[in-house]
């Protein structure tokens, strides 16, 4: 009986430690890379000056260092691709989560699901060859730039939006919409007074999970963003983000440079914008477990 | 001579008396029946009590009386139900008004998450009422109505979620009497609350059929003979008998009756 009861400790014991050994390295990790991205990021500092790199716009290393193009370009991107897939994926969870019937519902989940899974490259190769002649022959300029980007950040962040959205309108009571329904409420008010507002948390946290995955999104952008450090005077005129201006220059930098040490500093901007998107995320979810 | 007027005259009272009258009543889910030609007329001003084992399809019934079975997928209903000798089952029925006219409590208290205020004056403002005055006054006649308005009345603005169970429950039928229904339909309206939040309801709802109709559904069968005046046993998915409470409890005419009221099954 108590060697039994030893083996179990002994065991529970052992996996206790394995966890706890895993949780940290997994931390340390994580820890040692924003302390390498900041640390080679802020050397940037010692040539450059915090006012330039933050707020000029002109980009010609290794002169000047003036990075507010590739900011702005990034928050630009992020907020027209929620602008096209916030209202797109939103629209497609209500109707998934409440107008569907159920073998609609079951062939489109996986559907979107498969959406995930389908590489960047392949939404900027699209991106390239159908979106960047349209705008081109259809709206004005070279086609390249923020409006396609944005557009194709929009397609790609939708199956993000519509997952949890749908999750969080689906986890609304259905007891309150009987509620709702049993006092003469129509299908459009018992969505839009009642299962919708008991939603917003969910949503606010779908559409925030968009933005991150938008804002830190590469590949796609730097095929169709134009790939030109200038300030965009247009939505169709080539620029450049955050993540397309990393891609394109590192590799042509020495470790070390000046202008690695920018290009670390505006992969620590993001980093930091990132995890601003995540901390915002999870005071809502706890919000939300507050005041259910 | 006289007589026989006067017998007629009771009898026109009596067809005026009915509220709703189901004909022939059957439900299916699916393929599987849960209700089988039922005929049951719900007077005015009257508590009507559904009882019967679970699952015997009262519950079922309590649903189709405003519709709220379109809701399921999968679910057919045929026969009548008529509501002051209107089919609600007719094509062409607006179910948004009949659901107006039929309002229903259900078994868990369900208030929205929004405050006391917001939670009375949700079924007014959505029919279209604005006036702020006139929503102060509704607010307040329901919330007395429900014999809520003393525990609230100075803490409108915060959350419903904040009240007790019977409180929530209590807030539930004040929401619901806000919008003036004719009929009340009660779903177990008590099976989640502590015996002192049940009585409360239990007074309220004597109280209350002096305006309304009320049609209940219990598990229990001291709060069927405490509050109801009809009463109709459901088993396995058919009406086995229906009639005053006090014959019901007293005198059942049907075997399977008594054996359920005595507590031999169920």
């Amino acid at each position: 009986m108590t060697r039994i009861r030893h083996s179990v400790l002994w065991y529970d014991r052992f996996f206790r430690y394995v966890f706890v050994a895993s949780a940290a390295l997994v931390s340390l990790i994580i820890l040692a890379v924003v302390f390498f991205v900041a640390r080679q990021g802020f050397l940037t500092f010692t040539v450059v000056s915090p006012w330039e790199f933050l707020f000029t716009t002109n980009w010609n290393p290794p002169a000047n260092y003036g990075a507010f193009t590739f900011i702005f370009g990034s928050f630009a991107v992020t907020v027209l691709a929620i602008c096209f897939g916030g209202p797109l994926g939103l629209a497609g969870a209500i109707f998934l989560a409440k107008v569907a019937p159920e073998w609609v519902r079951e062939s489109l989940r996986p559907a979107t699901d498969l959406f995930v899974g389908i590489p960047s490259v392949v939404y900027g190769w699209i991106g390239l060859t159908v979106f960047v002649p349209f705008v081109r022959e259809h709206v004005n300029g070279a086609g390249f730039g923020l409006l396609v980007a944005g557009i194709i950040l929009g397609i790609m962040i939708l199956p993000t939006v519509i997952s949890v959205s749908e999750d969080s309108l689906r986890a609304v009571s259905p007891a309150l919409e009987e509620a709702s329904y049993g006092l003469g409420a129509t299908r459009w008010q018992t969505l839009s007074r009642v299962v919708l507002p008991a939603a917003a948390p969910g949503l606010v946290t779908a559409v925030i999970l968009g933005m991150a995955r938008a804002i830190g999104e590469a590949m796609a952008v730097q095929m169709v963003i134009g790939n030109s450090p200038q300030f965009p005077r247009s939505l169709v005129t080539p620029t450049a983000t955050l993540t397309s201006e990393i891609v394109l220059e590192m590799g042509n930098t020495p470790f070390g440079s000046t202008w690695n040490n920018a290009l670390f500093f505006m992969a620590f901007t993001l980093l930091v914008l990132s995890l601003a998107m995540i901390l915002v995320v999870r005071l809502v979810v706890r919000h939300r477990g507050a005041t259910p | 001579m006289g007589r026989l007027v006067a017998e007629r005259l009771t009898a026109a009272e009596e067809a005026i008396r009915i509220k709703m009258e189901v004909q022939g009543l059957s439900v299916h889910y699916g393929n599987t029946p849960a209700l089988s030609n039922v005929n049951l007329a719900v007077k005015a001003n009257h508590v009507t009590a559904l009882i019967g084992p679970s699952g015997c399809g009262k519950t079922t019934f309590l649903r189709t009386l405003n519709r709220m079975n379109d809701l399921i997928e999968g679910v057919r209903v045929t026969g009548r139900v008529l509501l002051d000798g209107e089919d609600i089952y007719r094509p062409g029925t607006d179910v948004v008004a009949l659901r107006k006219r039929v309002g229903m409590v259900f078994q868990r208290p369900n208030p929205f998450p929004m405050s006391i205020y917001d939670n009375v004056a949700f079924g007014p403002r959505i029919h279209g009422l604005r006036d702020r005055r006139r929503l102060n006054e509704i607010v307040e006649k329901a919330l007395r109505d429900a014999a809520l308005w003393d525990e609230v009345k100075d803490r409108l603005r915060s959350s419903a979620l904040g009240l007790s169970g019977g409180q929530q429950q209590r807030l539930c039928i004040a929401r619901l009497l806000a919008v003036e229904p004719e009929v009340v339909l009660m779903d177990e309206p008590t099976s989640a609350l502590d015996p002192i939040s049940m009585l409360k309801i239990e007074e309220l709802i004597q109280d209350l059929k002096a305006t309304y109709t009320i049609v209940i559904v219990t598990h229990n069968m001291q709060q069927a003979a405490r509050v109801s005046d009809s009463t109709a046993f459901f088993l396995s998915g058919e009406l086995v008998e229906y009639g005053p409470t006090d014959v019901i409890f007293t005198r059942p005419r049907d075997r399977r009756t008594e054996d359920y009221i005595t507590g031999r099954f169920g």
